[in-house]
């Protein structure tokens, strides 16, 4: 089972390399990738450098070039699926149909994984992906619970790899135009939700007000933790009554279910944030390495640690972690 | 330019259902999707009586489709839309694997809203795939469509399947394994006792400045705002072979008034809980004045 661990610049990617990542994921300066952010991710010299460092560790670096082209402009996904091959991408991650069409024409022998914002939830679709594009790997949407990634692993023609831990999306994967709904931007069409420039906060007297593009996400009584105002991890109200209509702000941590994931034949765990910061990265590496190792020597008997349920509670949104979808009561 | 009929996307009492149909039978429709699209655990209408109903309405001279669930997440969803794959009525896919089992068939499909397409390759994969209509993403603004048909126009494909727009209706946004519904009444899905059939047309999900946002659907987001692109619908005419209706009530007035609108165009100004941000390449909350 493959560690991969998430990389926004240089210091992030040494970081994951340093702790025990078998495998990084990074994407390129532009909205070709779902991680679109200011002052974020890799072009030019610090790619190739990037590269090198994973490979003189005898690591592997996946490109993420996984967002939707767009018609206006389609041909910088083309350039970006050149500059990565160029680099020595160890594989492409993509989602988009003509992208993949493409790559697969030009570059036929480039390994290919489907991005989770493919959205490939069923043997099926994970069928017409292979026949078409001869891709190696599905990353399964967050969508799924244990016994359907279980079911799917039996019928899969092709390795599958899930998220590990980090934020979660409650939505299934480049299947949600929450964000453009709100702001006209959507990770399908530029590669981020909840763009940081339409947000505002306001103080008023007690209250902190959060709002996207002038709508109100969430209200915040003195000392409460205001996490960013991600759409879906606000506060609403249904019929009169006021919760988190669609989810609490925490992140997804699968480490008590490893020996399953492990059990199942499933390839890689992926840890998200490409847009975290490189301690951040080191901290959740070092966990994830020691306890598939743990695991690795003997399945049985594992169960993570305090010390590291702690570590990933203290770097998890909200400080809160949950199995998600995996654990069907949460659905 | 036809007029169609989305597929109903709420759990409304078979009753309902029925009487409803019955009505767009003689209404001035011309296509009509059928099927639920959003979970599998709605059975107020059967596989059987879809497909009864499918042949009630041909007979009355509409041409009928049959929609299928947008997120099928284990084998028992994906069989059991076989009879519907296999029954000789055109399919909608609006997941990719049932695009792949129709293609295993040898049969046609339309590309339903819920597909993602946004560039001329990944029109042609879903053509080479059987696909012989297309219904845009409803993120997709007239600017980009007018484009990618004209890009179609310039492969030689445009003649290989035709356009309908999403043109009336709450807006389909996201997909999640959560059922918002079920949540929304504290109760897990597992034993949601299906109480989406208590909201006809979803639940409204309200900001805390009082702003109406989403609408809560079982395991679909929609938008709070319709969508409305009929006052538009005369400059596209010649572009786009059919503009769909996606109703959230039992009643038919809106086909009458749109199949006005397509017969004699007039001015249509938007109401204050409809929108069009989209269309025009804004926040699709958004509503703003054509030009």
């Amino acid at each position: 089972m493959e560690l991969l661990c998430p990389a926004g610049a240089l210091p992030a990617l040494k970081a994951a390399i340093d702790n025990g990542a078998d495998a990084v994921y990074i994407g390129l300066k532009d909205d070709t990738n779902a991680r679109h952010f200011a002052g974020l991710n890799f072009s030019g010299p610090r790619l190739r450098e990037a590269v090198d460092y994973a490979h003189r560790g005898g690591r592997k670096v996946h490109v993420a070039i996984n967002t939707f082209a767009q018609a206006d402009h389609a041909g910088r996904w083309g350039q970006a699926v050149d500059v990565a091959v160029e680099a020595g991408a160890d594989a492409l991650i993509v989602a988009d149909l003509g992208v993949l069409a493409d790559l697969h024409r030009r570059y036929p022998q480039q390994e290919v994984h489907l991005s989770v914002q493919a959205s490939a939830t069923n043997a099926a679709a994970i069928r017409f992906y292979h026949e078409r594009f001869g891709i190696k790997r599905v990353v399964l949407p967050r969508v799924l619970a244990l016994k359907q990634v279980a079911q799917l692993a039996q019928s899969s023609p092709v390795a599958l790899e899930v998220f590990a831990f980090g934020s979660l999306c409650i939505m299934a994967e480049g299947r949600c135009y929450l964000s453009s709904y709100l702001t006209g931007e959507s990770p399908n069409t530029v590669g981020a939700c909840s763009p940081a420039r339409f947000v505002d906060w306001r103080e008023d007297g007690e209250v902190l007000e959060s709002r996207l593009n002038g709508v109100v996400i969430d209200r915040f009584a003195k000392g409460e933790s205001a996490g960013y105002p991600t759409l879906c991890k606000g506060r609403y109200r249904v019929d009169g009554q006021l919760f988190h209509t669609f989810e609490e702000p925490t992140s997804l941590n699968t480490i008590e279910v490893l020996p399953q994931l492990m059990a199942m034949g499933i390839v890689s765990v992926k840890i998200e944030g490409r847009q975290r910061s490189p301690a951040y990265v080191a901290a959740v590496t070092k966990v994830w390495r020691n306890a598939i190792d743990r695991c690795r020597r003997d399945s049985s008997s594992f169960a993570p640690l305090a010390t590291e349920s702690a570590a990933l509670d203290h770097v998890a949104e909200g400080y809160q972690t949950t199995l998600g979808a995996y654990h069907r009561a949460w659905q | 330019m036809q007029l169609t009929l989305g597929p109903v996307l709420y759990y409304w009492p078979r009753a309902t259902a029925m009487a409803f149909y019955e009505a767009v039978a003689s209404s001035a429709i011309d296509r009509v999707y059928l099927g639920e699209t959003v979970c599998t655990k709605r059975r107020e209408l059967t596989v059987q009586d879809y497909l009864r109903l499918a042949d009630e309405l041909q007979q009355a001279g509409k041409e009928v489709v049959l929609s299928t669930l947008a997120l099928i997440s284990d084998r028992a969803e994906l069989d059991q839309l076989e009879p519907l794959l296999t029954s000789g009525v055109l399919i909608e896919a609006n997941d990719l694997g049932v695009v792949q089992r129709c293609h295993e068939l040898g049969r046609p499909f339309v590309a339903g809203p819920a597909l993602n397409v946004y560039n001329i390759d990944t029109l042609q994969v879903l053509l080479e795939s059987g696909m012989v209509r297309w219904v845009p993403p409803v993120e997709l603004p007239r600017r980009q469509l007018a484009l990618l048909l004209s890009q179609a126009e310039e492969r030689g494909l445009r003649q290989r399947f035709e356009v309908e727009l999403f043109g009336w209706g709450y807006l389909p946004l996201a997909y999640s394994a959560r059922c918002f519904t079920a949540r929304s009444e504290n109760r897990p899905k597992d034993r949601c006792e299906k109480c989406c059939i208590n909201y006809p047309q979803g639940r409204v999900v309200t900001a805390q400045d009082g702003t109406d946002l989403l609408r809560l659907n079982g395991i679909q987001t929609q938008s709070a705002k319709r969508a409305n692109l009929l006052p538009e619908l005369d400059s596209w005419r010649g572009a786009i072979d059919g503009v769909r209706l996606s109703l959230s009530e039992p009643d038919t007035t809106i086909i009458a008034a749109a199949a006005a609108q397509r017969q004699t165009p007039s001015a249509w100004p938007l109401t204050d809980d409809e929108c069009n941000g989209y269309w025009l390449g804004e926040a699709g909350m958004q509503r703003l004045e054509l030009a």
